[in-house]
């Protein structure tokens, strides 16, 4: 493999760095009350308001629908998620060192894979809020279940909620596509 | 016979037109606008207004906040009035703020709002307003707009001429209107001219903490002091003050006091007395008064009494203080943006005198005294005028400035707004008022740099403005437009009280910083609970402690049980929401005090002693969410020997 696959290869994985520094997904919720907005954001390790107070704010507005209470320390794969990212920088920059074009492969099956469990795992926890409601809350509505979108936009009650993915998972999607632009630039041309 | 007829024909028919004409006139003055004034009032709903207007109120001894160009009021600000609707005053925390030598006093009569300033133009940091009455001074903090310290003023009776501050609020002064006995004594009121005085009050506002000190007193003749400002630019040094009954009339003031042609301006060299003070040339004299401030940890008031204070006598500081002779019986002092020009409203004289800063120095420096009061001289009237305004008006009495070379004098009598220019003195333009104006305001009208686009005539009397309310009718301002030659009307607005004075200032220094909730985290209050996990009822003798908490849409503990007729029992009720505008209210059955109205992350404590056997409910004031109406509890009071067992509970 060329010198040009393994700067890549490199650069995929130090950028992965910053996905510390920036939100995975983000929540907005609007609302007739809230005209500045309440937005969630979700971090590798953990989930905060955009504001100081807006995740107690919105525990706050739950507890009528009879919504668990969002805390972000109850969330195991929070606590895991910063090594996962950790090991895979680490092993992103091992390949670079080594360009062994099967470990570059199996670097990108398991990113995806685990990328495609993190969106699963997102998916029932926001069921799990959603669905799982306390028979006793103050607000019931027959039928109506809060789930948040994980993609896109939907009307809650009052709320309008948006889900989009931010910043970090673009980092991670870049990381990804540096590593295949290193394995097609460093492809070996057969019967050469 | 016939010619008597056609006579009395001609002087009804004479009469007749001057009624009709008269009618046409009136009704002219009060629709006389014509173009686009509601569009310049106008503000869009969601939109916000481009000034902040703080008013007066008067007797209610609180302040209003209201928008300009719409006039709308916001807010009131408890001062020096208790305010059941909110607890100020009542609430454990804040009831010590109206602590003073002669008492708790719940009520005054607060006249002058007065923005901290920088440099000579308002900072937004602070407001102050004086009490007239019980002699005090209070802070406001603009973050909160709430009342954060109040310093009563000893030696004084009657803080009329306050608070106006120096350029950079070194000092905030107060002068007493009515001269008393000092120190107080039991001595005939004839003997007024020999026993009589009064004292002009400097209060420093530390630079650090932002908190006030009496730091000394001017011990002065014995006559009413009336208004004050400080001086500004080459002026810096200098604070001025108006009195009058220089005549020293102790009984019907409003014949024995309008004698003299000429009262007097007192000029004050602070910085001179700054020296003096340093020299140790005051006196230490005993003399009780209370500061009372909220702690920034507790968010509760604590009331300090302090029982000395430093005088400067005249006498013993040549150059510290001289009189510029004024006519007649002056009210307002104003010093123009430039610092140059210090200009008279006197009520009863027949031109505005200006006088000229440089001229009174040189005048000083070349000794053209025209004798001396208790050692005060007073220097000549020619050689300290600039100029005299003529034809002013009747009953000048109190001027801004618009930045643009022009000022603008209320005229009480006439009850106008009389506009000139400072240097030439000549009167361009005038606008009728209703009624009878007494203060004006322009945005940053005493300041270096005033946001000159409106005035606000602040008048004493309406009429026939508005929708009668029975005898009692409302309070008024009146917005005009300054910005062209020719002064224009836009709006009638009401105020809250009597709005003796107002301050303006740009909507965006304030609002960036205006405070939204009280971080939990940061609540020092040490009767706080941080959490409903926290909440507990707790007895210590017959005082019963309740430590509760307020959260959409429950109070913990909501049932509580084994509280005795003859208990004192303290609701300590801390809200612990975080969000912007969720203040809840607490109502207790029977509450002989007030009400509490409790801000996000804040805790107020009311004191409850229940008298009947019974169960009484308590609940939410502030309509606060959809299930407001289901934020309530229940108190069970038992016989005093009963021995029902102190609990407490919720959602059991």
């Amino acid at each position: 493999m060329k010198t040009k696959s393994a700067v890549l290869i490199a650069i995929g994985a130090l950028i992965l760095i910053l996905t510390f520094f920036f939100p995975l997904w983000t929540i907005d919720l609007d609302a007739p009350q809230y005209p500045e907005g309440l937005g969630l954001r979700i971090w590798l390790n953990e989930i905060s308001g955009l504001r100081p107070n807006y995740l107690q704010n919105i525990n706050g507005l739950n507890h009528y629908i009879g919504m668990k209470v969002i805390e972000p320390d109850a969330i195991p794969e929070m606590d895991i998620m910063p090594y996962i990212m950790v090991f895979m920088i680490l092993f992103g920059l091992l390949n670079a060192y080594l360009r062994n074009k099967n470990l570059i492969y199996i670097w990108l099956i398991l990113f995806v894979i685990l990328g495609a469990i993190g969106i699963y795992d997102f998916y029932m926890w926001a069921y799990d809020y959603g669905h799982n409601l306390n028979p006793n809350a103050p607000i019931k509505v027959p039928g109506m279940t809060y789930m948040p979108p994980i993609l896109g936009s939907k009307q809650l009650l009052n709320i309008s909620a948006q889900s989009y993915p931010s910043v970090a998972t673009f980092i991670i999607l870049i990381s990804i596509l540096l590593n295949v632009a290193a394995l097609y630039i460093g492809r070996e041309k057969k019967n050469a | 016979m016939k010619n008597i007829s056609k006579k009395f024909l001609f002087v009804a028919l004479g009469t007749l037109f001057v009624v009709v004409l008269a009618y046409v006139g009136c009704n002219q003055s009060k629709s006389s606008l014509s173009g686009n004034e509601a569009e310049r009032v106008y503000v869009a709903p969601g939109n916000y207004d481009e000034f902040y207007l703080f008013t007066s109120g008067g007797f209610n001894g609180q302040m209003g906040v209201m928008g300009l160009p719409s006039g709308r009021h916001f807010k009131t600000i408890s001062v020096f009035s208790q305010n059941p609707e909110t607890g100020y005053g009542y609430s454990e925390e804040t009831k010590a703020m109206l602590n003073t030598t002669y008492g708790f006093i719940p009520w005054d009569d607060a006249h002058h709002p007065e923005l901290s300033m920088t440099d000579g133009v308002p900072d937004g940091r602070f407001i102050f307003i004086n009490g007239n009455n019980t002699p005090r001074v209070a802070r406001i903090d603009l973050k909160e707009f709430e009342t954060k310290e109040i310093i009563e003023i000893p030696n004084s009776a009657g803080n009329h001429g306050s608070p106006f501050v120096t350029e950079n609020t070194e000092y905030i002064v107060a002068s007493t209107r009515f001269s008393v006995p000092i120190p107080q004594s039991d001595v005939p009121i004839s003997s007024y001219k020999e026993n009589f005085k009064g004292t002009i009050s400097f209060i420093k506002l530390d630079p650090q903490t932002e908190k006030m000190n009496l730091e000394f007193q001017i011990i002065v003749p014995g006559f009413d002091y009336d208004l004050a400002h400080a001086g500004k630019g080459p002026s810096h040094d200098w604070a001025f003050f108006t009195s009058y009954n220089s005549e020293q009339a102790n009984t019907l003031l409003e014949i024995n006091a309008s004698k003299n042609d000429k009262d007097f301006i007192a000029a004050v060299n602070w910085k001179k007395a700054e020296q003096y003070l340093k020299e140790g040339k005051a006196k230490t004299v005993d003399a009780e008064y209370y500061r009372n401030y909220i702690d920034d940890k507790t968010h509760t008031a604590v009331s300090q009494l302090n029982k000395q204070v430093k005088v400067l006598d005249p006498k013993d500081c040549p150059g510290m203080i001289y009189y510029l002779p004024t006519p007649k019986s002056p009210h307002g002092v104003d010093v123009d943006p430039t610092g140059q020009y210090i200009v008279a409203g006197g009520k009863l004289a027949t031109v505005i005198p200006v006088h000229s800063f440089d001229k009174m120095i040189k005048a000083i420096e070349g000794k053209q005294f025209d004798g001396e009061v208790n050692g005060i001289p007073i220097l000549k009237y020619d050689a300290v005028v600039a100029g005299e305004v003529s034809n002013p008006g009747l009953g000048p009495l109190h001027t801004e400035f618009d930045g643009n070379g022009y000022a603008y004098t209320s005229s009480f009598i006439s009850s106008e707004i009389v506009k000139w220019k400072l240097g030439t003195w000549e009167v361009v333009d005038r606008i009728p008022t209703y009624y009878s104006i007494g203060h004006l305001c322009i945005p940053g009208g005493d300041s270096k740099k005033p946001w000159g686009k409106y005035v606000v005539a602040l008048n004493k009397i309406t009429k026939d403005r508005y929708l009668p309310t029975g005898p009692e009718l409302t309070q008024s301002a009146q917005l005009i437009d300054i910005t062209g030659d020719k002064m224009k009307l836009l709006l009638d607005f009401p105020t809250i009280g009597e709005p003796h004075y107002a301050q303006a200032i740009p909507a965006e220094i304030l609002m960036k910083n205006s405070q939204k909730i009280y971080k939990i985290e940061e609540n020092g209050n040490p009767y706080a609970v941080k959490s409903e996990k926290d909440t507990r009822v707790e007895r210590k003798g017959n005082e019963v402690h309740v430590y509760m908490s307020a959260i959409r849409s429950h109070f913990s503990p909501d049932n509580i049980e084994g509280i005795k007729v003859g208990d004192v029992v303290y609701f300590h009720v801390t809200n612990l929401e975080q969000d912007w505008d969720i203040p809840h209210g607490f109502a207790m059955k029977g509450m002989n005090n007030a009400e509490l109205l409790i801000m996000p992350g804040q805790t107020l404590s009311i004191k409850w002693e229940p008298k009947k056997v019974g169960v009484f409910p308590f609940y939410c004031s502030d309509f606060c969410s959809a299930l407001h109406q289901e934020m309530q509890g229940y108190i069970r009071v038992s016989p005093a020997n009963s021995n029902v067992q102190l609990s407490y509970s919720l959602g059991k």
